[in-house]
């Protein structure tokens, strides 16, 4: 829908407010990324992953859910998802310098943990999908994942339950080109990600995930189909991952620099950007109070985690039972005398 | 009060906890018209609709990870794995996602769900079906393990289980089903979660079994009563949470233990219960601890299991032996 130079060649779904409120989203966690990656290497941040180069995939897709009713299942490379549905960006920083209250996802906001075990919130996913359906709400359920974690059996089985059971959930595949420094073409021997769907009676589509009004009404179409009862969709959210994998990553051992540089080139914020200024509505001046705005909202937030105590021993305990066997209770008291007794 | 076997008193207990609370789910493979491979779940389709009792896509991954889900939206799932032996195949999303999303979380998502699933030896069955695999999740922080030998039993745990708001993995004896008949109440009735039975009273030595094991090793011990050694059998009934007192107590009194498992020797229960014993109560002990198991192969094709799990007669063999030792 949005070429590279920002010309639209469709009827957009969002209005500008809606674009500017989810540009500044993609240019908040580009910030934080640049942030948390140079906090990393000072060994003031843990290993993570950032979304660079996906913005667009992911902010698209959020911004066709009502957090209000609807659920995400996230992986771990979606923060922009994961602040519009509530979560406080302090929460993301502290699970990823360690501390297991970072983990916490406050009671109004309807996600699942971020997920480590590639694939596995999917057949979760399905489930509260499912669920909700069988108690009479209207609410849907996006999980994401990408182009590696698809060779995973738990993709098979959900979405063949999801079939089954029209489950009004959304897989949001996003074809980033790697699994850490193993390419698309060694996942798969198929054309496409999307046309899986036809396998399962789901509906599939694939849509230019570096185009923000692409994906967002490929989603709205996914969410009102969900809602109306038509159950599941594939979407294939073709983009890139032009960073590191994570921060541990090197991916100068494997990368094809001429392939990285053309996606460069399609920078989904750029376009995002050059579609705004073509209206009018977005100068070098609103640009850089944006980004200042969003440093200073990463600043607040990386403050108030380095804030936050670390946990103590307890933390090793606290919330594994809801009524704990007698042995770990026991075990948490020895835990906590031999620690203040050191 | 009547007399039911363990089949009887499992399927009653979920159609009563499905009359009570309409979040109460059952799904899994075969549950719905065939009632379950075992009728664990015959009529309750019938009585409750194809939404509350659903047959699952033969996928143990998703039917567990679904699961996980539908407890989270709100439901109360009781979820049927045909057989233990299969549950390698949802593996990952008990271990690292059952027993740990409430942590992961920290408390956001309690997960009140019930994984059924018959286990154990002894009847035939085709391969892969029979092993007796509770160390693996006795070794996963986060389950309750629970493993009753009477249909009381059976009855009155389940419902603790339902009703518990953490996940619990529920063994099921596939050679009790029908085997095992015993008095049961025909109203509800619950049992707490990590309390020992003991199953028979005596002085000389303590067999601590569970599941199908606790059965034969009371058959084993009227034989041994025969043969003037008074043997206390205990029923664990609950592997997580292990009643540590219970079993201190009867070790207290007697001085010498024989645990039996059917599972193979290393790395099993027994051997948990075993260091537990000598944490808690090795000056009590008279005699080292007998381990009574399978051996450590692979659980054989039926024409040979005998050979494989331990029986009555090897439990009074090897125990009179050890009172003889130990005199």
């Amino acid at each position: 829908m949005l070429a590279q130079d920002g010309t639209l060649t469709g009827a957009p779904v969002m209005n500008d407010e809606q674009v500017l409120e989810a540009l500044r989203l993609m240019i908040l966690t580009r910030t934080f990324d640049e942030k948390a990656t140079a906090m990393q290497r000072q060994g003031r941040f843990g290993t993570f992953s950032s979304v660079r180069g996906q913005e667009a995939s992911v902010v698209g897709c959020s911004f066709a859910l009502d957090p209000e009713k609807d659920w995400l299942a996230p992986q771990y490379r979606e923060l922009p998802a994961l602040l519009r549905h509530g979560y406080p960006m302090e929460n993301f920083a502290l699970y990823f310098m360690g501390n297991p209250r970072g983990g916490a996802i406050p009671e109004n906001v309807n996600m699942l943990p971020l997920q480590i075990s590639l694939a596995a919130q999917i057949p979760q996913a399905t489930g509260v999908a499912w669920g909700l359906k069988l108690q009479g709400s209207d609410g849907v359920v996006v999980t994401f994942f990408g182009d590696g974690a698809s060779s995973e059996g738990d993709v098979h089985e959900s979405m063949n339950l999801a079939g089954v059971t029209k489950a009004p959930v959304i897989f949001f595949l996003q074809n980033n080109g790697w699994a850490i420094s193993t390419p698309r073409k060694n996942q798969t021997a198929a054309r496409s990600f999307a046309e899986r769907a036809l396998g399962y009676g789901i509906y599939g589509v694939t849509v230019d995930g570096n185009d923000l009004l692409a994906v967002h009404q490929v989603t709205a179409e996914a969410v009102a189909r969900a809602r109306a009862g038509e159950g599941a969709t594939l979407i294939e959210s073709v983009t890139y991952r032009t960073g590191a994998h994570n921060t541990a990553d090197d991916p100068s051992r494997y990368i094809d620099q001429a392939e990285l540089d053309e996606w460069v080139k399609k920078d989904p914020i750029e376009r995002v950007e050059n579609y705004l200024r073509a209206k009018g509505v977005w100068t070098d001046e609103t640009a850089q109070a944006m980004r200042d705005d969003c440093a200073a909202e990463i600043d607040a937030a990386m403050t108030k985690a380095r804030a936050v105590p670390l946990a103590g021993p307890e933390a090793l305990f606290d919330h594994v039972y809801v009524d704990p066997p007698q042995r770990m209770t026991a075990q948490r008291q020895s835990w906590i005398e031999r620690t203040a007794g050191a | 009060m009547s007399e039911k076997t363990m089949v009887e008193a499992i399927r009653e207990c979920m159609r009563q906890e499905m009359e009570a609370n309409d979040k109460v789910v059952v799904i899994g493979e075969d549950v719905g018209k065939l009632g379950g491979v075992f009728r664990a779940t015959d009529g309750l389709q019938a009585q409750f609709g194809d939404q509350r009792v659903v047959d699952m896509p033969l996928a143990e991954g998703v039917i567990i990870g679904s699961g996980i889900g539908l407890a989270i939206s709100g439901l109360r799932p009781i979820i049927e794995l045909q057989f233990l032996g299969f549950g390698h195949q949802a593996f990952h999303q008990i271990g690292q996602q059952v027993a740990r999303l409430r942590f992961r979380s920290q408390g956001r998502h309690s997960l009140p769900l019930v994984i059924r699933s018959p286990y154990g030896g002894g009847v035939r069955t085709p391969e892969l079906h029979s092993d007796a695999f509770e160390a693996y999740y006795t070794h996963t922080p986060g389950l309750k393990v629970i493993a009753p030998a009477s249909a009381y039993d059976a009855k009155g745990l389940l419902a603790e289980a339902i009703a518990s708001d953490d996940p619990v993995l529920f063994l099921e004896p596939l050679k009790g089903y029908r085997l095992v008949k015993d008095e049961v109440p025909d109203e509800r009735y619950r049992i707490p979660l990590g309390k020992l039975r003991v199953m028979r009273e005596g002085t000389d030595v303590t067999l601590i079994a569970w599941s199908a094991a606790s059965v034969m090793v009371n058959q084993a011990a009227e034989e041994l009563a025969a043969q003037g050694i008074s043997a206390e059998v205990l029923d664990l009934r609950s592997l997580t949470p292990l009643d540590i007192d219970g079993i201190a107590a009867s070790v207290a009194k007697t001085g010498r233990v024989a645990v039996i498992q059917e599972a193979p020797l290393t790395g099993g229960f027994a051997s948990e219960i075993i260091a537990t014993i000598q944490e808690e109560c090795f000056y009590s002990l008279q005699a080292p601890i007998l381990r009574i198991t399978a051996p450590d192969t692979p659980y054989p094709l039926g024409g040979v299991e005998d050979y494989f799990v331990p029986d009555a007669a090897r439990v009074v063999a090897e125990v009179s032996a050890l009172m003889s030792e130990s005199a």
